[in-house]
This record gives C-alpha cells, sequence and structure tokens, in this order.
C-alpha cells in the first residue's frame, strides 16, 4: 500500500503517512497559501505542489525529496495573444490538473489550467507549453464555458498506460476530449451524456463532467462523476450511459474513484443538488457500487448524521487499496480501512480540502 | 534614481528583497530590472500579459497608479514607488 498521503488544501500541503497501522498528520508546507493540487509522480517520487496564492497568482513548485526542499518552477503561461473569447486576454487562472505522461515518457507532463488550456512539458516540467490543437479546437471560444469558474477549465488527465499519446481530457464546461497522437488532434467523446442545463441536453459539447476516471485495470472502463448524474463508458469513451441511482443519493456530486483492482467498484461522495450545495439531509455518506453501477449502497457508518454541511470536492476522494479516505470544504478528514463499510474522523481541523492523493 | 520600497509580506518568496533603487523612469522598466535582482519576482506582480495582478497595488509618491494595464504611470527621478498586496482574504 502506498503509505503517503498528499492533501492540498486552502491553507497549505498538509502530509499525513501510514506508521503503525495507522494515517498520522507529520507535517505541512506553504502554510497559509491554498493548495489547489498536491501530486506525486509515481515514476521518480517528485511532489508536486500548485499553488493558488490570492495575490500573487497560480505558482508550481516541485520536490524531488519528499518535501525536504522545494523549488519554483516556471507555471505554465499562455502565448502572447491567446484570447479566452474575443477581446478577452487568457492568462492562467488556475492549476486543475496535473497528471504523468507515462513510463516510456519519463519527462514528460500534463497540466491542466482554468482558461480550458492543457500545458505539455517534456523536459520534466522545467517548463510547458500550451497545446494549441486543443487551444483551437473548433468553437472553444464560443462553446466551452465555466462551470464552478469563471472560465472553462480542465480538471480531468488520464493517459492511457498501454499507449501514452492516447489521453482523454475532462473539461467543465465542455465535456470528454479523446487524442490519439499525443495531443496533436482532438476529438469529442460525449456521447450518451445528458446536460440538463443545456437547451439541447444531448449537445456534443457543453458537458460537465466533475470528474472523469479510468480503471486501472482496464483503462477502456471510464467513469464521470457528472453536474446531471454518475456516467460510466465501457468503450473507451465511444459511449456512455447513466448509472445514476434511481431516488437515491448515488446522483449529483463531483468526487468519484475507482477501485485499484475492479473496473466495476466504484465510490462516489454524493451531495444534495447544484442548486443546494450541502451534504443530503445534512447527513455525510459515501456510495458504492460493486457491480458497474447497477445497484448502490450508501454506507454512513461512523460518518456524521445530522447537521453537517460537507461536500466532497472533485479532487478530494482517494483509494489507496481497500483504504478510502476523502476530506471535505469544512475541513473534515475521514478514513474508512474497509472500502466504505465503517468510516473513522482523521481530522475535524483541516482547512477546507481541494485535493487527496497518495504517493509511496 | 527612484527607489522601489516593497511589502514585507514578499519577502517570504524573496528573502534578500530590500529596498531597491533602480536607474529607470517608467514602471515597465523597473519591473524588469527587479526581475534581473530578483529572479521569478515579476510573475508575483504582473500577470503572462504584463498587467499588475488584480489584488496587488503600486503606489508611485503615495499614489495609487491609474494604469493596471500597461503601467504607464510616470516615475519621476526622485520618486518612491511602492509595491504592495491587498489586504483581503482570511
Amino acid at each position: 500500500m502506498k503509505d503517503t498521503l498528499l492533501l492540498g488544501t486552502r491553507k497549505g500541503l498538509v502530509v499525513y503517512r501510514h506508521q503503525s497501522g495507522d494515517w498520522k498528520m507529520t507535517e505541512s508546507h506553504f502554510d497559509g497559501i491554498p493548495v489547489s493540487l498536491a501530486y506525486e509522480d509515481e515514476r521518480n517520487g517528485h511532489w508536486w505542489a500548485c499553488l493558488d496564492h490570492g495575490h500573487w497568482g497560480v505558482k508550481l513548485h516541485r520536490s524531488k525529496d519528499h518535501g525536504k526542499n522545494w523549488e519554483e518552477l516556471t507555471a505554465p503561461t499562455y502565448p502572447e495573444g491567446s484570447e479566452i473569447k474575443e477581446g478577452v486576454p487568457a492568462t492562467t487562472r488556475l492549476l486543475w490538473a496535473i497528471q504523468q505522461g507515462g513510463r516510456n515518457n519519463p519527462n514528460r507532463l500534463w497540466i491542466g489550467t482554468e482558461p480550458g488550456g492543457l500545458f505539455r512539458s517534456d523536459n520534466g516540467g522545467e517548463n510547458f507549453h500550451l497545446v494549441e490543437s486543443l487551444w483551437n479546437f473548433p468553437k472553444r471560444a464560443e462553446q466551452w464555458f465555466g462551470g464552478g469558474r469563471d472560465h472553462a477549465g480542465i480538471h480531468s488527465i488520464i493517459v492511457d498506460p498501454r499507449d501514452e499519446d492516447h489521453l482523454y481530457i475532462g473539461v467543465s464546461c465542455a465535456g470528454v476530449f479523446e487524442t490519439k497522437d499525443g495531443g496533436q488532434t482532438w476529438r469529442a467523446c460525449n456521447k450518451g451524456l445528458r446536460a440538463d442545463f443545456l437547451p439541447d441536453p444531448y449537445s456534443d459539447i457543453g458537458h460537465d463532467p466533475h470528474l472523469l476516471v479510468a480503471a486501472p485495470t482496464n483503462p477502456d472502463i471510464m467513469w464521470q462523476q457528472n453536474h446531471c448524474g454518475i456516467f460510466k463508458s465501457s468503450n473507451g469513451g465511444q459511449k456512455w450511459v447513466e448509472v445514476s441511482q434511481k431516488d437515491g443519493p448515488a446522483n449529483f456530486g463531483f468526487a468519484i474513484a475507482i477501485a485499484e483492482d475492479n473496473p466495476e467498484q466504484v465510490w462516489v461522495a454524493p451531495a444534495l443538488s447544484d442548486t443546494h450545495r450541502v451534504a443530503i439531509d445534512k447527513s455525510l455518506c459515501i456510495s458504492r457500487t460493486d457491480d458497474g453501477g447497477k445497484t448502490w449502497t450508501d454506507h454512513r457508518k461512523g460518518l456524521p448524521q445530522g447537521h453537517a454541511y460537507d461536500i466532497v470536492y472533485r479532487h478530494a476522494l482517494g483509494v489507496n487499496q481497500d483504504h478510502v479516505i476523502f476530506g471535505t470544504t469544512t475541513g473534515n478528514l475521514f478514513l474508512s480501512k474497509d472500502r466504505g463499510e465503517n468510516w473513522q474522523v482523521l481530522n475535524n481541523y483541516l482547512p477546507m480540502v481541494h485535493s487527496v492523493s497518495f504517493g509511496q | 534614481m527612484p527607489t522601489v520600497k516593497f511589502t514585507y509580506a514578499l519577502k517570504r518568496f524573496f528573502p534578500n528583497l530590500k529596498e531597491t533603487p533602480i536607474p529607470s523612469n517608467n514602471l515597465p522598466e523597473l519591473m524588469e530590472a527587479l526581475e534581473k535582482e530578483y529572479p521569478g519576482f515579476r510573475s508575483y506582480i504582473l500577470d503572462e500579459r504584463g498587467r499588475l495582478r488584480k489584488h496587488v497595488n503600486i503606489f508611485v509618491d503615495n499614489e495609487l497608479i491609474e494604469d493596471r494595464e500597461n503601467l504607464s504611470d510616470q516615475v519621476k527621478e526622485d520618486s518612491e514607488v511602492y509595491i504592495m498586496q491587498a489586504l483581503s482574504g482570511g
């Protein structure tokens, strides 16, 4: 099992380590600074911290020694003349996804940003360049729009481990896009999705996949916790099928995670609705399916039932073998050691949790 | 020559930051000179289009600059330029 837990929070990067059977907080970095994402590159153990200074802009930091020393690198920037839409210059507003580029390309790294640009580095993150082909995707300026942020943003990047030039990205709001040539050409993969907030709910573009994930054991099986429900694809995003729980909590939410050993076992963190962004009945639960979304069970044992306002942000639910951990907007951190059956509190006093991820 | 002073908040990221005289009479040049003196500094103050960041202020002789887009406000030979952040958040 991975024994390090990295939390990106509104007040810094918090580290937990698995010691003597328990997760213990061991240190923090960037105290007081919002960390949109904290991430370990599993190829080399490098830690990445995406910072979102309120005053000084977004910054990118790397540690090659598990947090002992940090160095600031040049964060992705949009080329001169880039426009979000006509007359609105593009600048990097948020680093919202970071993903290593695969073991055959050990220096490749991808970063997704608001306002909708994907960036690629081929030198280990020393510098990044905008993937122009996606930025110039037909009608991007007219059809992509903000979801929870001022402008469209890329929050999900999936690199196919069988072919590292094969990627998917999730954009809020635009949908899922696929490239098979390392980012030279792109196509939309939104068939079967429903976007109730659009004039045409079955439009090719304009969907809001809050988080897009692929199964480690079979990357053709993909899931998304969408703004309008939970959707699954069994054919690499060619067709999506809704697998939300009718009359149950597993519908609206932001986070979703797949078991490392089973593409049909998935967890979501339900919220009431897009118009009421609080826990359902002010009670926290994590819903799990073991059969590919045919049935869902909500797990509550050990979670607060009543007077809870927690929402789980899209990157704030993680799975590490049998351990499932999630952090919330009100600074709670919960752990299950048995895939969600039973829960315990790890912390009630954290800042708002933006991201949860594991490292070695 | 103009002198640039800084909010103490920037010392966290640039520990060697100190009151700096710069032989220039315009703000963009002055920012370039500061970038050479303190690598990475410019990106903390300006966005990648060269505009003053939303929550950063520059005062020239106690007057808030007017042109946040192009930093065209005049700097005199004996001006004092003060770079500070907005006081906000929690």
